[in-house]
């Protein structure tokens, strides 16, 4: 058996094996670690001046008949000597991609920072959400000033000067005025009043804000609280649309689980009065030691706004009928968060802050 | 108010389930606070006689006892000395359990076995008497060898609930809300009670006391009323040959079980008379009243009435709020010496006596407001004040009298009588009301479906009398003990009362508005998202400090309260700094000490008078001028006025406001502001001043930079070492007054932009933000962006001058720019500066 014609290559040069140029590229390749290394043997192994590219320059030099068989081995050839590089070279990059991200390793457990975002305060939240609740109802928030004259406190409250019921509420008056004239708004009611002043019905509005008794403080009151009131004023509004709005609000809020109920009681501003009260929050209603075993905890008050509040911002009472209600927004993240002793709003204890 | 449902029974035939009983009360709005089971536990007690009392030896607080409860004598161990040999005494045997659960066990002492309790009132829940053992009935002759023969019912062996007379009982501790003074009293609760559970409701006529006929009243006792205003109606009657005593046992344990103390048949009958009918009533002994008659007027200012708890009280002293004239009512003798605070309080020199045998009784119909301003006035309430405030029933007077005289009859000696006739003096005095109701107005406010006839059903049996006046309106009378209803919306309640809160429906209102926050509310939520984003804590420090507060950051102090709790609470903040302070001193006792805090919160300037003027004259003007500002304390390891200075910026930009500059202490530029802001560091600080149209305009709105170290110090939060900054804004000026950027979208430039850096060298009292003022303008509208990137003090620069590097991006929108146009602008901007401030650029 003859061997195979050799390659072409330069006239008068040696023939040049291409099985040959493949091993000795094996050879070579094996050799090379770096990836530069390898770009070098690519230029000797099939670059315009390899040995392999000189024996496809010699073909022309060959038998017109030995070219077709020629060129095939010489481009298998090649192909081989590329596919091997192109193997190597993967190996070789992913080797020293390796060792690049091992180096750069890093611990994120080991991060040393600050804490980088701080927490809303729980009480501050939330009123939010609460506000949130009654927005989604249709309701605008309103607010007031935490100072008040006699006026807006208690007298357009249908509460006049010497009234019993002033003895609700503890109050701390201002040296302001006369005596006992400009005190701290004992209640968001108030903003009730200055709203209705400022804007006829119909009126969909809640109010919260901060409030002031001169109570001593105990497990679940202190003298400075935040509460929400709501104040609906249009045509047709009864009692029934008062017992339903509160319902929403509480299944809305508490979940689907708490329930209302009203009772009669006593404020001088509205007629009828209730007494407002949501399933236990603790027990579901089954009964605890938080609910006196009753399944139920006093939350606020609420009723008809009296015709003499009416009368005392203006609004024909034959026309428009309206409801209002209150709570405690302190009372609601105490419930919702088993705060056992609200003093501890006072206290900012950073560890306090940071946790709920 | 306490009351014992067999006292309800008096009243009505109410079934026995209390627990039931008192639902139905919660739902009529006379909340149970409390049910207490009496005389429970009692059925083991029987009645026992001393036999024999010895002392044991080393013991000299107990004795042993030997008692005879109807078998064998039994031996005691007992620490009470208020009995003696003969004496009829209760006796728990070893096995009984008291109320309260409490199981009597065989015991021994000294060496003695006690073989049951002999007991006290409190141990016995009937009072709270602990002095000593309940003795039933006393030996004639205490320890001698007589004993005296024990009375019917008092035979050793008998149950204590038999001799008693009493079995088990409810007290209901009610919640009576301020408008019900008809619910004050057992016969009020009772009407109310038995109309919901449709049970038939009387008011036992009291007997007519035994009247002399030869002694008419008149001559006895004269009244004058001169302020017919506090006093519309007095009434007096005089009982004879009263022999004051204890009062009977039922009386005494009712009055007990009401949580009053009985002391003499007289003033018991009194107290249980108001208790009963809720009208109190006043006896005074008639020999110790100058010249036998009464005046009643109003009180000079300074008038000093002794009332019966031994207080001197001086009468119209102050005034208790607007219309207040600071006329107090007092009953005088007729030598015009006051002797009582009308309606409030007796005076200890009338009061019954063992020696009383004739008894002045007064009762009468107080104006409701008077006495609310007099109780107030004097810091003083009492069992009648409560009522007579509320408003008692004029027309309830006679009953609740003869009621009084019917109790006394049983104690008071066989020759007790009443004097001829009655001293009534009336004026005006509340009448039954009509008010016309409209059935279909009850539905409108109530959301109900309620006919005529139910309406009229819930009505009448609370003694409410209705007529119909046409097919629509219905005519109510309301009876005097009702003051609280005297409107078509007091019936319109109730109706809903009697119908049932839990009855009426329930809808929801559909609201025509959309529901949202108003712009400046969204921003305030985003100042706080975006404080907290900075590590801030939000904290809630009070509105109320002490009266050094402000003084220790250098401010003026604030608006006082007139009547605090605690002086730390006394002045209304003007700041959020003080507060702020106080809680790093809290945390930084406690070892937390890197932190940074913030809140929102209302302060309090102090307003002009003109300005209180107008807001009492009901201007409809706030009397405070509120603002709502941020405080944030930046307090983390490394923290300084710098850190306050970014989150200004961070807040500043992410609200887009513009014209706010920060102003150092010292500048004239802003009026009113000539040092640096108070509590802050003198050279680390600055005024947050709101560009105005004109110079006068400018307004500060906030504070920005570190505390004093001064101020740190004072707090103890290590001055010497530590920064604090501060940022204070009033975020309700800010967010509603500076002008923002527009809101418009500008295109951003295709085309490629060029940088130029410059740093200038110029002197400290120039500020950054002046030279950026200046770059800004030169640089004109190539200036796509300027930012500081370096400061630099030191070697190779002039004392008291420092170097700012800018970076200058040019752009232009239609063309790229020629290096050209990009040396020009930077030969302008460096000429502006140079100008300006005197600055030299840096080579």
């Amino acid at each position: 058996m003859t061997p195979p014609p050799a390659a072409g290559g330069e006239p008068g040069s040696h023939p040049i094996d291409p099985e040959e140029l493949v091993s000795s590229a094996v050879d070579r390749l094996e050799t090379i670690t770096t990836v530069a290394a390898l770009d070098e043997a690519q230029t000797d192994l099939v670059g315009k001046r390899s040995e392999l590219a000189r024996a496809h320059q010699g073909l022309v030099s060959l038998e017109p008949d030995e070219r077709p068989e020629v060129g095939r081995r010489l481009n298998e050839a090649r192909r081989r000597i590329e596919s091997l590089i192109g193997d190597r070279r993967r190996e070789l990059e992913g080797g020293e991609r390796a060792a690049r991200l091992q180096a750069d390793r890093l611990d994120l457990t080991e991060v040393i920072a600050p804490p980088l975002r701080g927490r809303l305060h729980i009480v501050e939240r939330t009123r939010d959400e609460l506000e949130d609740v009654f927005i989604g109802m249709g309701f605008a928030v309103a607010e007031g000033p935490e100072a008040e004259t006699d006026w807006y406190n208690f007298e357009a409250l249908h509460m006049p000067p010497a009234h019993p019921a002033r003895g609700m509420w503890d109050t701390l008056y201002l040296d302001l005025g006369g005596p006992e004239t400009v005190m701290l708004r004992t209640h968001t009611s108030p903003v009730q009043i200055r709203l209705m002043e400022a804007q006829g019905p119909p009126i969909y509005a809640v109010m919260p804000g901060k409030c002031y008794r001169r109570d001593t403080p105990d497990a679940r009151h202190i003298p400075t609280f935040h509460q929400i009131e709501g104040l609906v004023v249009d045509r047709g509004i009864s009692f029934a649309d008062l017992a339903g709005t509160i319902e929403t609000f509480t299944t809305a809020y508490f979940g689907p689980d708490i329930h209302s109920r009203l009772r009669p009681s006593y404020f001088p501003f509205t007629e009828p009065s209730a007494e407002y009260e949501v399933t236990c929050t603790i027990c579901k209603g089954n009964g605890c030691r938080t609910c006196s075993h009753t399944g139920w905890i006093e939350l606020g008050g609420c009723g008809m706004v009296d015709p003499a509040v009416f009368a005392a911002v203006g609004i024909d009472a034959e026309e428009w009928t309206g409801f209002a209600f209150g709570f405690g927004i302190d009372r609601c993240a105490q419930m919702r968060h088993e705060i056992p002793d609200m003093r501890v709003f006072f206290d900012n204890d950073v560890r306090v802050l940071r946790q709920i | 108010m306490r009351v014992p449902l067999s006292w309800l029974r008096d009243f009505a035939p109410f079934p026995g389930d209390p627990a039931e009983l008192a639902t139905t009360l919660d739902d009529l709005g006379l909340v149970v606070e409390e049910i207490v089971p009496v005389g429970e536990g009692l059925g083991d007690v029987v009645l026992a006689r001393v036999v024999e009392i010895g002392s044991i030896p080393g013991a000299d607080r107990i004795r042993r006892v030997v008692v005879e409860a109807g078998g064998e004598p039994v031996e005691v161990v007992c620490g009470a000395w208020n009995f003696h040999e003969g004496d009829i005494v209760p006796f728990a045997p070893v096995g009984s359990v008291l109320p309260g659960g409490f199981e009597i066990s065989r015991l021994k002492k000294k060496g003695v076995v006690s073989n049951g309790m002999l007991c006290s009132g409190r141990e016995l829940g009937l009072s709270e008497d602990h002095e000593g053992i309940l003795v039933m009935h006393s030996a004639p002759d205490p320890g001698g060898a007589e004993r005296g023969p024990v009375p019917d019912g008092m035979v050793p062996g008998t149950p204590l609930v038999d001799a008693l007379g009493i079995g088990p009982d409810t007290v209901f501790d009610i919640a009576v809300e301020a408008n019900r003074p008809d619910a004050w009293c057992v016969a009020g609760i009772a009407r109310d009670l038995a109309a919901s559970l449709h049970l038939p409701f009387s008011l036992p006529e009291p007997a007519q006391p035994p009247t002399d006929p030869d002694a008419p009243v008149a001559s006895l006792a004269t009244v004058e009323v001169l302020d017919e205003d506090l006093c519309p109606r007095f009434t007096a009657r005089v009982l004879l040959d009263v022999m004051v005593a204890p009062s009977p046992d039922w009386i005494a344990r009712r009055l007990t079980l009401a949580g009053m103390r009985p002391i003499n048949n007289v003033v018991d009958a009194s107290n249980y008379a108001m208790l009963d009918l809720g009208q109190p009533t006043h006896p005074y002994d008639l020999d110790l009243v100058a010249v036998h008659g009464l005046r009643v007027r109003s009180a000079r200012p300074g008038e000093i009435v002794t009332t019966l708890d031994g207080v001197d009280r001086a009468m119209g002293e102050r005034s208790v709020g607007i219309g207040d004239d600071r006329r107090d009512c007092v009953i005088c003798d007729a030598d015009d010496v006051p002797i009582g605070i009308g309606g409030v309080m007796g005076g200890v020199t009338s009061e019954i006596s063992a020696s009383t045998t004739r008894v002045l009784l007064e009762a009468a119909y107080f104006t409701p407001m008077a006495i609310a301003r007099t109780s107030k006035r004097l810091n003083l309430r009492s069992e009648a004040s409560a009522r007579f405030e509320r408003g008692c029933d004029p027309e309830g007077i006679d009953r609740a009298v003869l009621r009084l005289c019917e109790l006394l009859g049983a104690t008071a000696g066989d020759r007790y009588r009443s004097a001829q006739g009655v001293i009534d003096v009336s004026g005006t005095v509340p009448t039954p009301t009509r008010v016309r109701v409209r059935p279909a107005r009850i539905n409108t406010v109530l959301g109900s479906d309620l006919t005529d006839d139910q309406v009229i059903g819930y009505l009448e049996p609370l003694g409410f009398v209705c007529e119909r006046e046409s097919t629509s309106v219905l005519d109510v009378t309301v009876p005097t003990f009702r003051p609280d209803t005297a409107r078509e919306i007091d019936v319109i309640e109730e109706v809903a009362r009697h119908h049932g809160y839990a009855n009426l429906p329930r809808r929801r209102p559909f609201s025509p508005q959309v529901g949202r926050l108003t712009r400046y509310q969204r921003e305030r939520r985003l100042v706080r998202e975006v404080v907290a984003g900075a590590g801030a804590h939000e904290a809630w420090t009070p509105s109320l400090l002490g009266p050094d507060a402000h003084r220790r950051v250098g401010m003026e102090n604030g608006i006082r309260v007139t009547n605090p709790l605690t002086p730390e609470e006394s002045v209304l903040r003007q700041s959020l700094l003080p507060g702020m302070l106080g809680v790093l001193v809290f945390n930084a006792d406690r070892r937390q000490g890197e932190m940074r805090l913030f809140e929102v919160g209302h302060v309090f300037p102090l307003p002009g008078p003109e300005r209180v003027s107008r807001a009492l004259a009901r201007s409809g003007e706030t009397v405070i001028a509120e603002r709502e500002v941020l405080g944030v304390a930046l307090a983390r390891e490394g923290d300084d006025a710098r850190s306050a200075a970014a989150l200004c910026q961070v807040l500043i930009e992410a609200f887009r406001i513009e014209d706010v500059e920060l102003v150092a202490g010292g500048s004239d530029d802003v009026p009113g502001s000539g040092s640096a802001p108070p509590g802050m560091h003198p050279t680390r600080s600055a005024r947050l001043v709101l560009a105005g149209r004109d110079r006068h305009a400018r307004r500060s709105v906030g504070v920005v930079g570190e505390v004093d170290p001064d101020v740190l110090v004072d707090f103890g939060l290590d001055g010497e070492r530590r920064r604090v900054g501060w940022l204070e804004m009033e975020i309700d000026v800010l967010l509603t007054q500076a002008p923002r950027h527009s809101p418009l979208l500008a295109p951003v430039s295709k085309f490629p932009s060029s940088d130029v850096d410059l740093a200038f060298v110029v002197d400290e009292s120039v500020t950054a933000a002046a030279l950026r003022k200046t770059i800004r303008h030169a640089a004109g509208t190539l200036l796509e962006s300027l930012a500081l990137f370096d400061v630099y003090r030191g070697v190779g620069l002039p004392a008291g001058t420092r170097s700012l590097a800018y970076r200058l991006r040019l752009c232009a929108m239609d063309r790229t720019l020629t290096d050209e146009e990009v040396a020009e602008t930077r030969a302008l901007c460096i000429a502006a500066v140079e100008k300006a401030h005197g600055a030299q650029l840096r080579s």
